[in-house]
């Protein structure tokens, strides 16, 4: 059993799980936030600022690779600041591959949960701030009990974009074997390699993770149409 | 309606005039970018009417390619080994593979790093960290960086620092950009990037780095392809090799 969960293959499922969680909360976490932000502040530029979340979604993923190579490179603005006052480098590290992801499946959470949040009847939090609920409590307590669902569904679909990162994730944080190499940087390898076998073991592994997530996803989106 | 149908019939005019023309599809390692774009180029202005397309990447995804049923007319690799694949798939035009071209392996670094490293014993050095080369599964520099460095007996201390790329060029990248330490790339791709990189050393090789090239049987354009095979083995070809560092076969 331990030699076959020593298998490169396997290896390369349980970092590409690693760092698609590690995206995922970053994701959920933003996503809720500014999600609920768009959803009800009204404040000039409001759309515009979708815009720019909603970027990554519609960008190649080399562009924003490139992007992030710039800023978080040795040389980069952030990249240098990380490292003369942390010693941080995150260039080649599996935190890059989680960097890259989380920003490549960044707009699916926040287009769900905005979505989720635009449907919950604001007359209830009302209600509930009238009872003398704190401001948070009304959010916690009322807002996100009542729009779960949809913020749930755009996780699930960001986890799964995570999981199938690959052009940008290359650029950020290379392909170093156990430690860098997800399964689809994987796959890509063992095809350049002529490794058919190995190809095609990691190829199952991830269309079975992906369709697992999505029938998740599809069970926990919102049902638009309760009468089929 | 008939707007739509002059257009279809516009559309498949213009594709099919596009392929009766003699283009011709190579797929050379990343390492003779340079050099072959200006080869095809000449070669283009010798031979009126004939298009020269490139596709360069490491050899090894080449072969993989071409033996996945690609339309490509001729091959160039950076190693013997890529090229002994595609023969032992049964890829190659017989009589039709020939060495054009060597080439030597350095160990460079980016132009401002301040580490101490004057040969590829350095890199044993706590302080290197990173270290790119080509992925040795796919990447014929990579290989020769292998070889090179187990003959020196340090792959056990170099290997845990290595980046691997998909390509030299990739690794050239990886070295200009300062993002690693140093780096194994040919001579020639260090001369293309003299603003940003310094050669440490010539990394004495295994097998001398020799490029092989040779004519697709299964080609779309088997005697064009022949043509420009031909083309990069003549004086003219040599010329621009020899302009960008290669050395004679």
């Amino acid at each position: 059993m331990d030699s076959f969960l020593a298998e490169p293959a396997w290896i390369a499922l349980r970092l590409s799980l690693k760092v698609a969680c590690w995206a995922t909360l970053l994701d959920l976490v933003f996503g809720v936030a500014l999600g609920y932000l768009l959803a009800r502040k009204r404040f000039p530029g409001r759309e515009l600022l979708d815009a720019l979340l909603t970027l990554p979604m519609v960008m190649p993923p080399t562009v924003l690779g490139y992007y992030l190579l710039v800023v978080i490179g040795r040389h980069g603005p952030l990249g240098a600041w990380l490292q003369q006052t942390f010693g941080i480098n995150l260039i080649f590290t599996w935190q890059a591959a989680v960097i890259a992801a989380a920003v490549v499946a960044f707009p699916l959470v926040l287009k769900g949960a905005r979505a989720a949040f635009e449907t919950v009847d604001t007359q209830l939090e009302q209600a509930a701030k009238v009872l003398g609920i704190s401001p948070f409590g009304v959010f916690l307590r009322v807002t996100l009990p009542l729009a779960w669902r949809g913020v749930l569904g755009g996780t699930l679909l960001a986890f799964a974009r995570s999981m199938g990162e690959f052009g940008a994730t290359l650029m950020v944080a290379g392909s170093i074997p156990g430690k860098t190499q997800t399964l689809s940087i994987a796959v890509y390898e063992a095809v350049q390699a002529g490794q058919d076998d190995t190809a095609n073991l990691l190829v199952l592994i991830t269309s079975v993770v992906c369709i697992v997530v999505l029938v998740a996803a599809n069970k926990l989106t919102p049902n638009r149409n309760p009468q089929a | 309606m008939r707007g739509l149908k002059l257009g279809v019939v516009a559309v498949l005019a213009a594709m099919g005039a596009a392929a009766s023309a003699a283009e011709i599809t190579v797929s050379a390692a990343a390492s003779l970018t340079n050099a072959f774009k200006e080869i095809g180029a000449a070669y283009e202005k010798e031979h009126a009417g004939d298009k020269v397309q490139f596709n360069f990447a490491a050899s090894d995804p080449l072969v993989q390619q071409i033996a996945k049923g690609a339309p490509v007319d001729v091959f160039a690799s950076a190693d013997q080994d890529a090229m002994d694949k595609a023969d032992s798939l049964k890829l190659l035009a017989a009589g039709s593979r020939k060495n054009f071209a060597s080439n030597s392996l350095v160990l460079i670094a980016p132009l401002a790093a301040t580490l101490p490293i004057k040969g590829i014993a350095d890199l044993q050095q706590a302080a290197v960290t990173r270290v790119t080369m080509g992925n040795p599964a796919s990447v014929p520099v990579g290989r020769y960086t292998k070889h090179a460095l187990e003959q020196a007996k340090l792959w056990a201390a170099v290997e845990p620092k290595a980046i691997y790329g998909t390509s030299v060029r990739q690794s050239l990248d990886y070295v200009a950009r300062g993002e690693v330490d140093a780096g194994f790339v040919y001579a020639t791709d260090a001369a293309v990037m003299k603003d940003k990189v310094k050669v440490i050393a010539t990394v004495p090789t295994e097998t001398p780095v020799s490029y092989p090239i040779a004519v697709i049987a299964a080609g779309p354009q088997a005697a064009a392809g022949r043509q420009f095979a031909d083309y990069v083995l003549s004086s003219s070809g040599q010329a621009i090799l020899a302009k960008y560092g290669f050395g004679r076969p």
